[in-house]
């Protein structure tokens, strides 16, 4: 049982990138419409990384990221993580409380309180999207906010990983939004048991 | 120029002066260091989780308190050092985000630090610096030429334990 996210089929990686595709779409029309810009979005990475490594993701452990957690609770329980660089952030900050790009220098209790908004919305129409491919229901929990060096931030997820394996499965998708002022990283980390669930429920399992 | 070795997550490295050991961006993790200050060579360990036993995956021992410390101790005293002048500093175990109902695995950071504590206090290692808890990452650093351990944050500066 350990590690068991080191030996999926070719089926079932591309059953959870329809996933991802699905509820990060749905993600990104939901900042699009808040935000009012176009938002490019990728095709969703599904990786199986060395615990160690996920960090490099996003730049390495050191770079500064503001990240919205969210548990998710259900017959799947999961974890999601909104990650944004600094800058990227401060600039949603602005789009949202309608101030110039570039304003806003540090985040005061009304940016986060936004900043943790988006990533209620975002993860809500992401497990959404996810219920309608699924038929699985998931609740997220109230949002937490941390403003800290990468790797800091993803530890909290990687060590709940860190008792059942030495590998992450990473559900990652970039945003991007058209005037590049906004980029981020979705993650939908499933805990262990999860993904069984996750790719019964899609007939790969 | 002095060589700069990192040490990932759950990752132990060993080594002499003039290098220095770093570890980047460490929340709930600690980063233990042993030195031997005559000698001059040390190690540092990032450890994840305080207990081996409590988890179904253990075949990386530098991942835990319990295995790692003892393995750390191992190859520092492989290299010469003498268990006697042996010192530890001890930082990281932060709680990154506030949960009012915080489980077990959110104050993981908490146990990590005590479990590293009660580990070093039993092989009868003296800690002689620590800077454990908070709510923020740190990366560490311990240079082997001097034994210095420093550790810096992104909004509560840089010190030296």
């Amino acid at each position: 049982m350990s590690d068991d996210v080191a030996s999926l089929s070719a089926a079932q990686m591309d059953a959870l990138r329809e996933i991802g595709n699905v509820g990060a779409g749905n993600s990104a029309t939901a900042l699009s419409q808040i935000i009012n810009k176009r938002i490019d979005m990728n095709v969703p990475r599904v990786s199986i990384v060395p615990l160690g490594d996920v960090p490099d993701l996003v730049g390495g452990p050191d770079v500064m990221v503001v990240g919205v957690f969210l548990r998710v609770y259900g017959k799947a329980p999961s974890n999601i993580l909104f990650l944004l660089p600094k800058e990227s952030a401060f600039y949603l900050v602005d789009m949202l409380m309608g101030k110039q790009r570039g304003d806003t220098q540090k985040l005061d209790f009304l940016d986060e309180s936004a900043l943790m908004e988006i990533g209620n919305i975002l993860s809500g129409a992401y497990l959404n999207a996810l219920f309608n491919f699924t038929n699985i229901s998931l609740l997220p929990s109230i949002p937490a906010l941390a403003m800290d060096m990468a790797g800091a931030i993803l530890s909290v997820v990687l060590i709940q990983l860190g008792q059942m394996g030495d590998h992450a499965l990473v559900i990652e998708t970039e945003f991007n939004t058209d005037d590049e002022g906004i980029k981020g990283h979705f993650f939908l980390v499933p805990d262990p048991g999860s993904l069984e669930t996750i790719l019964a429920a899609v007939g790969v399992g | 120029m002095p060589e700069l070795v990192k040490v990932g997550m759950a990752d132990m490295k060993v080594g002499s002066a003039p290098s220095t050991l770093i570890s980047y961006g460490l929340g709930s993790c600690i980063g233990i260091s042993l030195y031997d200050p005559q000698l001059k060579v040390g190690g540092l360990l990032h450890i994840m989780l305080p207990d081996s036993t409590q988890s179904r995956a253990n075949e990386n021992r530098a991942k835990f308190a319990d295995t790692g410390i003892p393995d750390l101790l191992d190859q520092v005293l492989k290299l010469g050092a003498s268990r006697g002048r042996l010192v530890a500093k001890i930082a990281g175990g932060a709680q990154m985000f506030a949960f009012a109902n915080a489980t077990d695995i959110m104050r993981v950071g908490q146990r990590n630090a005590a479990a590293s504590k009660e580990i070093l206090s039993g092989l009868g290692i003296p800690i002689v610096g620590e800077d454990t808890g908070g709510n923020y990452g740190r990366t560490v650093s311990i240079d082997l030429s001097t034994g210095t351990y420093i550790v810096k944050t992104i909004d509560k500066g840089e010190k030296e334990i």
